[in-house]
């Protein structure tokens, strides 16, 4: 069998191996996270800041929204807003006082 | 009060420590172990005389006794029980007051619990199978050095479990050369790569260069890929000096984890290295050589859900659970109970998965459970469903094993692993759609295409030796 090279490229943590996810996938990982319990937030930052624990919040994280829509336009805003900068997506479980899930959904 | 008088003489065990109307309090220290008799010993005094050698009593008595209150410090045999599907042997609960241990010492308690009793000539055999640690115990023990929800936010990982591999072969590598397969395994996309248990320090591989070339290793795969990487430099050392040497070492040139086997190693060098750790900022990674010599007897030694309530206590922020899927033993349910032991603030009573009382850690941060063996891209949807996301999933001939090599090896795993992720949060039964789960994920990448023609046929289904004793014989 042929052996093929692997190339790396720059990544950004939970399913950026993926390729990028249609906005209906993007819609169900909120739901599932909403339907956890968890927080939504929105993030974003300059591309080479990406390693860094700090990026810009955007407003504040939407505590207790159960709309997937509205977090979907929030992420969409700020897109709009820095189409330059990588956005995440970020639920926060005030429970285990960690993220539950955090992907970048603008990369 | 009663006025004792001294009475020379052999005692049976059973007048002293057999109390069957004993109510344990919240905060004894609670034992339930299997005993197998000798023939002709009755099972409340085999139970009495377990409960007395396991604490304050020897095989006659002795005017000192007179000198405390023995009724205060004895251990107590206060409920037998059959097992199920067994009649050789039957499980004795014990109630020892608190006061018995050494505070924050798993050493102290152990070399009571597990002590002369086990060579005690009444019982054939004997094995331990659980303990309830009082929650005043548990504050008094440090326990992991940083814990599943700290570990996630200093590496940067959220939303998925942890991928690992063992860097082969086991031995005879040189530094240089074994720091190039860790470059390898982290670009491709693992987060963690992992000392093999046997490498120390040998004359093929001394410590120091190994952990110099494995920095470079994980300084410049994360300058690659963006993301967080690691190492586990195993630390452990003929002496606790010279574990604590390379464990500074390790510190000095900036590595994130190290590694010790608490087991061989011993509790007492393990848990003065946890407190080293989190004092000095540093993730510490647990394997449990010669667990399998102590734990796999059904009817004699400890259980490994005891061993893993040692660990969290004594420190550790991974620990090894065995993958149910894997080449190792491991029955699931007791797996899982033990699983539970390890991550959960609360875990209650269930004999269905081997439980047998209720466990309170607290506040005790918990630790990421291992699962590591003979596992590879196929096993990834079980894993998911099995483990959850507060696990590292170790993939070593599933890495380096590839037709590509290292680096596409852990591509693979790692688009495996997001895949299941992915699919379980949709709401997708990950188990049972694995195949066409990895399948569609292998369209986006040919990595995880040739692996999973690579690794299609392997199974290991030998049957597990150390069952549940609900479905034994």
């Amino acid at each position: 069998m042929a052996v093929e090279v692997y190339k790396s490229s720059t990544k950004y943590e939970t399913f950026s191996y993926l390729p990028p996810m249609t906005a209906e996938q993007i819609r169900q990982q909120i739901s599932y996270c909403i339907s956890q319990g968890w927080n939504p937030a929105v993030e974003h930052t300059e591309k080479d800041n990406s390693m860094s624990n700090y990026w810009y919040m955007w407003k504040l994280p939407l505590f207790g929204e159960q709309s997937v829509d509205v977090v979907l336009q929030e992420l969409d805003a700020c897109h709009r807003e820095f189409p330059d900068h990588l956005v995440r997506f970020i639920a926060y479980d005030n429970y285990a006082q960690s993220q539950g899930m955090a992907f970048v959904v603008y990369r | 009060m009663a006025v004792k008088k001294y009475d020379a003489g052999v005692k049976d065990y059973r007048e002293t420590y057999w109390m069957p109307d004993y109510v344990p309090l919240e905060t004894d220290l609670l034992a339930v172990f299997k005993i197998t008799p000798q023939p002709g010993v009755d099972r409340e005094e085999a139970a009495a005389a377990v409960a007395a050698e396991s604490s304050t009593g020897t095989w006659t008595t002795v005017w000192t006794d007179l000198l405390t209150d023995m009724d205060y410090y004895k251990g107590r045999a206060y409920r037998i029980e059959d097992v199920p599907g067994d009649d050789s042997c039957y499980y004795a609960f014990v109630a020892y007051p608190i006061d018995l241990f050494e505070e924050g010492s798993v050493v102290n308690v152990f070399t009571s619990l597990v002590g002369n009793v086990f060579g005690f000539k009444a019982v054939r055999a004997l094995r331990l199978e659980d303990v309830r640690f009082p929650i005043a115990y548990v504050k008094t023990c440090g326990g992991p050095p940083m814990g599943i929800q700290v570990e996630r936010d200093v590496m940067n990982k959220y939303g998925r479990a942890l991928l690992g591999c063992t860097i082969k072969p086991k031995l005879g590598l040189s530094g240089k050369n074994y720091g190039r397969a860790v470059y390898e395994c982290l670009r491709g996309g693992l987060d963690f790569t992992k000392d093999d248990e046997n490498i120390n320090s040998q004359p093929f591989m001394r410590w120091r260069q190994r952990f110099d070339f494995v920095m470079e290793a994980i300084l410049k795969s994360e300058a690659e890929t963006g993301e967080r990487k690691g190492h586990y430099l195993n630390v452990t050392a003929p002496t606790p000096d010279e574990m604590f040497k390379r464990a500074e070492y390790a510190k000095e040139i900036g590595a994130p984890i190290i590694m010790h086997d608490y087991i061989t190693g011993g509790f007492c060098a393990n848990t003065g290295l946890a407190n080293w750790c989190r004092d000095n900022g540093m993730l510490l990674h647990i394997h449990r050589a010669m667990h399998a010599v102590i734990d796999r007897n059904p009817h004699h030694g400890i259980h490994f859900r005891v061993l893993t309530k040692i660990l969290r206590l004594s420190g550790g922020d991974h620990l090894h659970t065995g993958t149910v899927v894997g080449k190792l033993e491991g029955d699931r349910a007791s797996t899982l109970g033990w699983i539970d032991l390890l991550r959960e603030s609360f875990v209650p009573e269930d004999r269905s998965r081997g439980l047998f009382f209720d466990q309170d850690w607290g506040s005790m941060p918990g630790a990421f459970a291992v699962a590591s063996g003979g596992i590879h891209v196929w096993h990834m949807p079980a894993l998911v469903a099995i483990f959850g996301d507060d696990a590292v999933l170790q993939f070593g001939g599933g890495t380096l094993g590839h037709p590509w090599g290292n680096a596409a090896g852990a591509a693979a795993n790692r688009v495996a692993l997001e895949a299941c992720v992915q699919a379980r949060n949709e709401g997708r039964e990950v188990e049972r759609e694995g195949k066409e789960i990895l399948t569609a994920a292998a369209k986006h990448s040919p990595e995880l295409k040739i692996a999973m023609e690579t690794w299609k046929e392997i199974k290991f289904e030998f049957d597990t030796v150390d069952k549940l004793d609900v479905t034994n014989k």
